[in-house]
């Protein structure tokens, strides 16, 4: 349970929540991504030797360490006195309608202030609802409108704002109203207009420096670009540069923290084909056609043994597994996408 | 009541200087818990361990170090840090001036309110501009050690600060391939359409409460009395096969309730 907070090089590629749209009679099961890159270096905690350090947990009365299973949560009641709660028990005290998304309202999407948004996730539809999936979405789009409702995921309440653009469904998390606090909270003076000659001043300056689209080049990671090339430098002058002895486990390890590119879970999720169980006509069609599409491709990959597997990075790895078809791939280490694939490609030859 | 400042500085563009103080617009509301030992309930320890002698590292002993594809460490030490760092400073750069709808919601990370520092006619005078000239300011600022760009706009008139997600972090829209399959049937579109329609109403923030706050209180106030809860998990769902008849039955349940 307790989440790495150190070394976030190795983003679950599984989806943050997964669970089902009602929009009138229809249920729709979705599943949500981050619709966010991790971009920054990763910086590990290494000891002088340059030894990546681990966190663990230990009880302060035995010195014992702990297992995940050993730790739970609790709540202070007192002081030194806490409450334990499972995790099951915080996703439980939700009714069971509290945990689906009910579409029940559809607002201007340009009505939301920017305020409220906290974080996005892309949705990809569950098994056979690639259809109900698209038909949401193309008349959201043209109503321009974003869905409202309140859903318990993971043990907490979200406001979210399904918007639907480019022909795929978003959800944003929102600030619940009162996570924010109001002009009169902070205590701002009651407002006033503005003096004219001050205020046409201040607009000939906003004229002047008007433009129409967002410069996404204006909000790169400037101290993020930074450290990448102070990285270079001293890789390339050898300067504190601290070797991994040839084959070590470090290495091991750090080809196996290698990370499964998110985008890659998200666009394969995103074209899943509709399935046999899915929507009438259309559903066989498409499942055929991902069949014998993976078929092709894993003709020309010819024989390939575990060993030699084993030598690729995992993004490598999933890549393959996802051509084959290799289902729950997403939740698989480095070691078991290389034994599923050499697995599959054995079995077709 | 009146909130304290967590920053100040100057917003800049052209000839424009105005000193503001920053405020943040979030009020922390989560219910927190920490981590115990399950068998004596005692708050456990984190330590950091170098997993080949298990020996523990004190926090202040540690270093940070960017591991390679091969395995070698290229150890940074704080002053390398430190010199990477944004240059501090007071300034709020005004870069760019957009319509509001120019920045996609995605972008919005946290807001700040501004209120004025000393002076009330520039404050003033800078939002009657920013309303009556419709426009979002782009602006760059460096706090408590890190570069921040945000954009600039009012919200129930008074301006704020909305800090902006990093160009690399938000994933562009096309980029994405949306779902693929035969063409939509028009009158399931239209039956979509018409049940949007129908369920149409105004944002309305106030009316939406997080009751799951008060259920995990009450969850803890039921524990430590010594109750227990009753664990039910989710059944799993499926889609709706039939996606035109769902659609039109919707529709019914709906005028019925209108």
């Amino acid at each position: 349970m307790p989440e790495e907070k150190a070394d976030q090089a190795c983003p679950d590629p599984r989806p943050f929540w997964s669970g089902s749209i009602a929009f009138g009679l229809i249920n729709l099961p979705v599943s949500l991504y981050a619709a966010y890159r991790r971009h920054r270096v990763a910086l590990r905690m290494v000891d002088e030797d340059g030894t990546l350090l681990r966190r663990r947990y230990y009880c302060p009365h035995d010195e014992q360490e702990l297992t995940a299973a050993e730790i739970i949560r609790g709540y202070a009641v007192a002081e030194e006195t806490f409450v334990m709660v499972e995790d099951e028990e915080l996703d439980a005290v939700a009714p069971e309608q509290a945990r689906e998304i009910d579409l029940r309202r559809f607002v201007p999407a340009a009505d939301i202030d920017p305020m409220y948004f906290e974080r996005a996730y892309f949705l990809t539809p569950g098994e056979g609802a690639v259809k109900a999936y698209r038909l949401l979405a193309q008349s959201m789009q043209y109503e321009q409108r974003a869905g409202i409702a309140t859903v318990v995921m993971r043990g907490t309440a979200h406001l979210i704002a399904i918007i639907a653009e480019h022909g795929i469904l978003r959800a944003e998390t929102l600030r619940f109203h009162d996570e924010l606090r109001s002009p009169e909270d902070i205590g701002l003076p009651a407002l006033e207009q503005g003096e004219r000659a001050r205020v046409q001043a201040f607009r000939k300056s906003i004229r002047s420096r008007s433009r129409k689209t967002l410069p996404r080049r204006l909000l790169a990671d400037r101290y993020d670009a930074a450290m990448r090339e102070r990285i270079d430098y001293k890789l390339r002058h050898d300067e504190d540069v601290i070797h991994a002895p040839t084959e070590s486990a470090e290495a091991e390890d750090a080809r196996d923290d290698d990370e499964i590119d998110l985008m890659q879970v998200l666009r394969d999720s995103l074209q899943q084909k509709e399935t046999a169980t899915g929507q009438g006509r259309s559903g066989g069609d498409g499942h055929e056609k991902s069949r014998a599409a993976s078929g092709r491709k894993h003709d020309g990959d010819g024989k390939r043994n575990q060993a030699s597997l084993e030598r690729l990075t995992k993004s490598e790895l999933y890549r393959r597994a996802r051509k084959l078809d290799v289902s729950g791939r997403s939740s698989m280490t480095k070691a078991e996408l290389a034994k599923a694939i050499s697995g599959t490609t054995d079995k077709r030859h | 009541m009146t909130a304290r400042a967590m920053w100040k500085g100057i917003i800049r563009f052209g000839a424009v200087r105005v000193p503001v103080k920053l405020y943040s617009a979030i009020e922390d509301q989560d219910v927190h818990f920490r981590l115990l030992h399950r068998q004596d309930r005692t708050p456990v320890r984190q330590v950091m361990v170098n997993p080949e002698t298990d020996r523990v590292v004190a926090f202040a002993d540690t270093r940070r170090g960017y591991l390679t594809r091969t395995g070698d460490v290229v150890m940074l030490d704080e002053d390398d840090r430190e010199a990477l760092q944004p240059q501090a400073g007071r300034d709020i750069e005004v870069l760019d001036f957009l319509p509001p709808s120019a920045i996609d919601h995605r972008w919005y990370a946290r807001p700040y309110y501004l209120g004025p520092d000393d002076a009330n006619d520039d404050y003033f005078a800078l939002i009657t501009a920013l309303e009556e000239s419709d426009r979002v300011g782009l602006a760059r600022w460096v706090m408590r050690k890190r570069e921040y760009v945000g954009a600039l706009r009012l919200h129930q008139g008074y301006p704020m600060l909305v800090a902006l997600r990093h160009a690399e972090e938000v994933v562009p829209l096309d980029t994405l391939e949306p779902p693929d399959g035969p063409r939509l049937d028009r009158k399931e579109l239209s039956m979509a359409r018409q049940l949007i329609s129908m369920l149409e109403a105004p944002f309305e923030p106030q009316s939406y409460h997080d009751e799951q706050r008060a259920r995990i209180l009450d969850l803890i106030e039921t524990k430590r009395r010594g109750g227990r809860v009753k664990i039910v998990p989710m059944r799993r769902t499926q889609a709706s096969t039939n996606v035109s008849e769902a659609l039109q039955a919707s529709l019914e349940q709906e005028r019925r309730h209108a």
